[in-house]
């Protein structure tokens, strides 16, 4: 050690990887600075720059499409990360600790289905379920799109939440356990209060997923129910202004916002996930 | 009354499951319903025989199955495989392998460059690697097209520079589906690959440094070795997606390079072929389920570190 101390001699250091890393990180950043820069130009070319102006959110604010859009995202987010967050808590208190018992694997892995399987593939397959159901029913609101949502965000929510879980301290639950607590009370007042920063995490983390979704929105929608996402999809094969990088810039800062918020939450048990 | 302590932990053992599978039940109902059941749907779909304008007919049929991997001639009948099938495919393969490649070429640097970082340094820098993850990929993607595009930053500065005296076509290429491909899948190739440089033991390093290893052979017989599960992970976990990948191939390669996931679009689209494109899903499917085995095999549950 005093030999190597002694010619500065790192052990850490590998040659070219830091220099590799700082590009990784700029090459990662570039492209979405270009798309927020060119928010504010005042020209309509997304290339060429005419000066610093905020006309680009004004219009994307007017645009009655945008808005709606927007809102039908929110809608099916907030409901689908509410329904997904609920199910995975119940299904991370199911599932953690225990020891094995029979059909415990089988719901790890019914869990991490909607992962696993390529989005298109549940996209297709949401089409034509839910086509078929629309056809009996009658029924086309945005009840398909929330129930498609809500199922494959319960496994983002489920991993925080059971991260927390497996995190916890069960001596406090035996100990409310001992002072006569009701297994309610002790749900109530121990569990779930410690529970809390997992499944705040967890309702977060669904919500960005829900948010950002395209593919399986964009089978399972029927026609005037385009997300935020699906109507920029839309948008992108005509000819661009710099109203798409002032939608993409708002889109950008929530996200953001959220993912910080979430990142703080989640940080606090020094452990684990994501 | 008399029950024996045995019997009494065992009845409450059996309360206990019992209740666990009324607390998993709404989940397991939500991904039976919106995701795991409809799967089974679209094998079911595959051999059935397809509808005049879209949808199917209610009779058994293998054509979807026989034109996922052969075509028959309209006017001689003539049977011979289907070349622009396994060209898609092929492609689509090629396309993943590479961008797992480049992943794994960039993401290492970047995860032993964060995993030596002071340890209350670590969380930050790892959250600046997955803030673009959690950004939408449909703007990641509109994103890397403006840097590309024709009068996009990039060729702007390099005519500017004077590398290159007209502006180079990069947009709509297979360069930009590889480019944003990686761009996209980087962090869930970083993350797995952090988690395992995480707990490296620094001490064998330094013990081939002092048995007179080279950097590379530290590196490549000490370091590789030791964080191999999170290597696969990070691999499977970029294969797979890039594999079945639809938004960047339809954003970047602007319809004329196709990948699995937009064949599979097309089928439920203008190609009005329900059975073919159910065919090719279940195809796609199987593909994922052989890297997820190689997975399994090579790693286990040992544990491959952080999902994404």
């Amino acid at each position: 050690m005093a030999r190597n101390v002694a010619r500065n001699f790192s052990i850490k250091r590998l040659p070219g990887f830091a220099t590799i890393a700082m590009l990784c990180f700029f090459v990662l950043y570039l492209p979405i600075a270009t798309l927020v820069v060119y928010a504010f130009n005042a020209g309509t070319s997304i290339a060429i720059w005419e000066g610093l102006s905020l006309r680009w959110f004004a219009s994307a604010w007017q645009n009655q499409q945008v808005i709606d859009a927007s809102i039908r995202s929110l809608q099916i987010a907030s409901v689908a990360a509410v329904i997904a967050t609920a199910c995975a808590t119940l299904a991370a208190l199911a599932t953690t600790r225990t020891t094995p018992y029979r059909g415990l694997t089988f719901k790890y892995s019914m869990l991490n289905i909607p992962l696993l399987v390529p989005e298109i593939v549940t996209a297709v397959a949401l089409l034509i379920l839910f086509s078929r159901i629309k056809v009996w029913t009658g029924y086309s609101g945005l009840g398909y799109l929330i129930a498609a949502h809500s199922a494959f965000c319960v496994p983002f929510a489920y991993l925080p939440i059971r991260a927390r879980l497996e995190n916890m301290d069960l001596s406090l639950e035996r100990a409310a356990a001992d002072l006569y607590a009701t297994p309610y009370k002790t749900f109530r007042y121990v569990t779930l209060p410690l529970l809390w920063p997992g499944i705040l995490a967890g309702l977060m983390l669904a919500f960005v997923i829900s948010l950002d979704d395209v593919v399986i929105t964009e089978f399972v929608k029927s026609g005037g129910q385009d997300t935020l996402p699906t109507y920029m999809l839309g948008q992108l094969r005509r000819v661009v202004t710099p109203e798409m990088n002032a939608i993409s810039t708002v889109f950008l800062m929530l996200s953001l916002a959220i993912v910080t918020v979430f990142f703080f939450i989640s940080r606090n048990p020094q452990k684990d996930e994501p | 009354m008399s029950v024996s302590p045995a019997e009494l932990s065992e009845t409450l053992r059996r309360k206990d499951i019992r209740d666990r599978w009324f607390l998993s039940a709404p989940a397991l109902i939500l991904i039976g319903v919106a995701s795991a059941g409809p799967l089974l749907i679209v094998v079911l779909y595959s051999f059935l025989a397809p509808g005049s304008y879209g949808d199917v007919k209610w009779a058994f049929s293998t054509d979807g199955w026989f034109n996922v991997f052969f075509s028959r001639d309209i006017f001689d009948e003539t049977v011979s495989l289907a070349e622009a099938h396994f060209s898609i495919f092929w492609r689509s393969i090629r396309v993943a392998l590479a961008t797992t490649v480049l992943c794994l070429i960039l993401g290492f640097p970047t995860a032993y460059f964060i995993a030596t970082r002071p340890p209350h340094n670590r969380s930050i820098w790892l959250f600046v690697i997955t803030i673009p993850f959690w950004t939408n990929m449909l703007i990641r993607a509109f994103a890397i097209q403006e840097v590309i595009r024709t009068e996009g930053l990039v060729n702007t500065l390099l005519l500017k520079l004077g590398i290159i005296s007209a502006p180079i076509q990069m947009l709509f290429t297979d360069f930009a589906i590889l480019l944003g491909m990686t761009y996209v899948h980087l962090p869930l190739m970083v993350l797995p690959l952090y988690a395992s440089l995480e707990k490296l033991d620094f001490r064998l390093v330094e013990a081939a440094y002092d048995l007179y290893a080279s950097r590379l052979n530290v590196l490549l017989k000490v370091i590789v070795p030791l964080v191999k599960p999170g290597l696969i992970a990070g691999s499977i976990l970029v294969f797979i997606p890039a594999l079945s990948s639809y938004v960047i191939p339809r954003v970047l390669g602007g319809g004329k390079n196709l990948m699995i996931g937009n064949l599979i679009e097309l089928q439920f689209g203008q190609g009005r072929n329900w059975p073919l494109g159910a065919a090719l899903s279940v195809t796609l499917v199987a593909i994922v389920l052989v890297a997820l085995l190689f997975y399994v095999r090579n790693v286990g549950k040992s544990g491959g570190g952080a999902h994404g």
